[in-house]
């Protein structure tokens, strides 16, 4: 592992970021959107609930926590798909660079653009809405983490489905968070979904993250182990994930897809 | 006529070693089983027309493309184990691979250094920025310079990691003749100043001619003839290179006999 290579990959990226407004304003743009259509809804829900609930670090949390995971899921991706949009594959690829230096550039890359995303979320949260992430106590570390990883995991794993199936099929990645929404218990109780799909919730990492926070906001006994549990199945995602990309990566090598890749070749 | 002598010495230590190489899609043979070697400073043209099979070995050497048979080995080593390896001392530049248009001229060379391990990068990036005439571009990102442009700064990307190994397809495609002659003086002092072996298409038979110390003519994957590009032409009956290589496309069977391997 030569880590000047990755450096190239995160060092291409702020090149790009310094060049161009509409790099710099999605890192933060969209989430800064939700937490003030999020905040205004909370602040709505806590005058007019009965119960003690304090939505803002429930519901406002929540909004948080899920839009850093999409962050830093679609921060890998995006980094990938600059080598797509520019057709650069044929370049890239030939170079000394190793597959798992590439990857690591395209996972420190996420690390610092979610991290900026994740620092003008809380700002926004706080200021407006009175968020305070104190109010996650140290459990914060432990569910920040997991998110990085499953977002990493499923950031790779979306970059291998567009190397397979062509540039077209980006449009298969964009949704990816919203499908995964309803099944890791953003917004609700994972006991509140049908049998079927708490089965599918145990496989997601962020569940277990979005429970535990629910446990911090009322107050109840957190227990670590759950959140072990998501991380544990966060990593092991992300070496399925690191192994999909290089078989994917495999078979484009032998069937051409690297030597001549656009929408119209790649069948 | 070009500007550069002529002369040098190739040296008998292969740098590149193509054996039985072969690539299949499908039903259709791409490359069929393609044997040569190439010397240190030594410039060898590999001709044909379109969808002979030039470009396909030309990715197979460059590791992006898995051979179906045959061995591919540069300096002693073969590109199935030693990949990275061999493609920190290789490298290509070709017209349908520009760089990527968004970056600067100066931010490519940088990331395509660093990408190759180059050391002492600034100092390279200055010199090669010289040597391709782009010193006024260096901040022009890549997307808004002429074609001609663009195929000089892809260049500058082939030379960074001063390779052993250059491929270089259809170098200078999109250059006029003043920026052509250039490239080609350049080219050529590289080959023989710095020990580098280059494999080199082009369908310009005068560019051929003046650069290249061999040539393989492929025809539907197959290596029809081999030989001095200025001597060629007298063997099989023609006056040019250009007739030479009109014939090979148009006639591949009057020609045809499976060159061995040199």
């Amino acid at each position: 592992m030569k880590f000047s290579r990755a450096y190239a990959i995160v060092l291409r990226y702020a090149y790009l970021l310094r060049g161009s407004a509409t790099r710099i304003v999605p890192l933060f743009a969209w989430s800064v959107i939700d937490i003030v259509l999020w905040g205004f809804i909370t602040k709505y829900l806590n005058r007019v609930a009965t119960s003690e609930i304090d939505f803002v670090p429930m519901l406002l949390g929540a909004v948080l926590f899920w839009d850093f995971f999409t962050r830093v899921m679609q921060g890998v991706t995006t980094t990938f798909f600059e080598d797509v949009w520019s057709r650069n594959f044929l370049n890239i690829f030939s170079t000394p660079m190793k597959i798992s230096e590439y990857l690591t550039g395209l996972v420190a890359t996420t690390t610092i653009t979610s991290t900026v995303g994740l620092a003008a979320m809380l700002i926004m949260a706080s200021a407006a809405f009175g968020l305070s992430f104190f109010s996650y106590g140290l459990m914060f570390i432990p569910f920040v983490l997991v998110l990085v990883l499953f977002g990493i995991a499923f950031g790779i794993f979306a970059c291998a489905l567009v190397l397979r199936l062509g540039p077209a099929s980006e449009w298969f990645i964009w949704p990816i968070p919203a499908i995964l929404a309803p099944f890791a218990g953003v917004f609700y109780p994972v006991s509140t979904l049908p049998e079927w799909m708490q089965y599918i919730s145990r496989i997601l990492p962020a569940s277990y993250v979005f429970e535990g926070m629910r446990d911090v906001v009322s107050h109840r006994t957190v227990a670590l182990t759950p959140v072990l549990i998501g991380g544990g199945i966060a990593i092991l995602y992300i070496l399925l994930a690191y192994w999909t990309f290089s078989r994917v990566y495999r078979y484009a090598v032998e069937n051409g897809l690297i030597a001549r890749y656009s929408a119209e070749s790649v069948g | 006529m070009d500007a550069v002598s002529p002369t040098k010495q190739i040296s008998s230590i292969p740098t590149l070693v193509v054996s039985g190489l072969r690539k299949v899609y499908g039903s259709t043979v791409a490359v069929d089983d393609i044997s040569f070697e190439l010397r240190q400073n030594e410039i060898l043209g590999l001709l044909g027309p379109n969808g002979a099979g030039k470009t396909t070995t030309i990715n197979m050497i460059l590791g992006v493309l898995k051979p179906t048979a045959g061995a591919i080995s540069v300096d002693g080593k073969d590109i199935v184990h030693h990949r990275s390896a061999i493609l920190e001392r290789t490298n290509f530049a070709a017209v349908y691979a520009p760089l990527p248009g968004n970056l600067t001229v100066a931010q490519n060379l940088r990331i395509f250094g660093l990408l190759y391990g180059v050391s002492h990068l600034t100092e390279k990036i200055e010199e090669l920025l010289a040597m391709f005439d782009l010193t006024a571009f260096r901040n022009t990102k890549c997307g808004v310079l002429s074609s001609g442009e663009q195929t000089r700064v892809g260049l500058a990307k082939a030379f960074i990691n001063d390779p052993t190994l250059l491929l270089l397809d259809e170098p200078t495609a999109s250059l006029d003749p003043s920026k052509a002659l250039e490239i080609r003086t350049l080219i050529r002092e590289f080959a023989r100043e710095r020990s580098v072996a280059i494999l080199l298409t082009s369908h310009n038979m005068y560019e051929v001619e003046h650069i290249c110390d061999r040539v393989l003519f492929l025809s539907k994957g197959k290596i029809l003839l081999e030989g001095d590009p200025k001597l060629l032409p007298q063997q099989h009956g023609k006056k040019t290179l250009e007739e030479l290589f009109i014939t090979v496309a148009r006639e591949p069977l009057s020609l045809e006999h499976v060159v061995e391997p040199s």
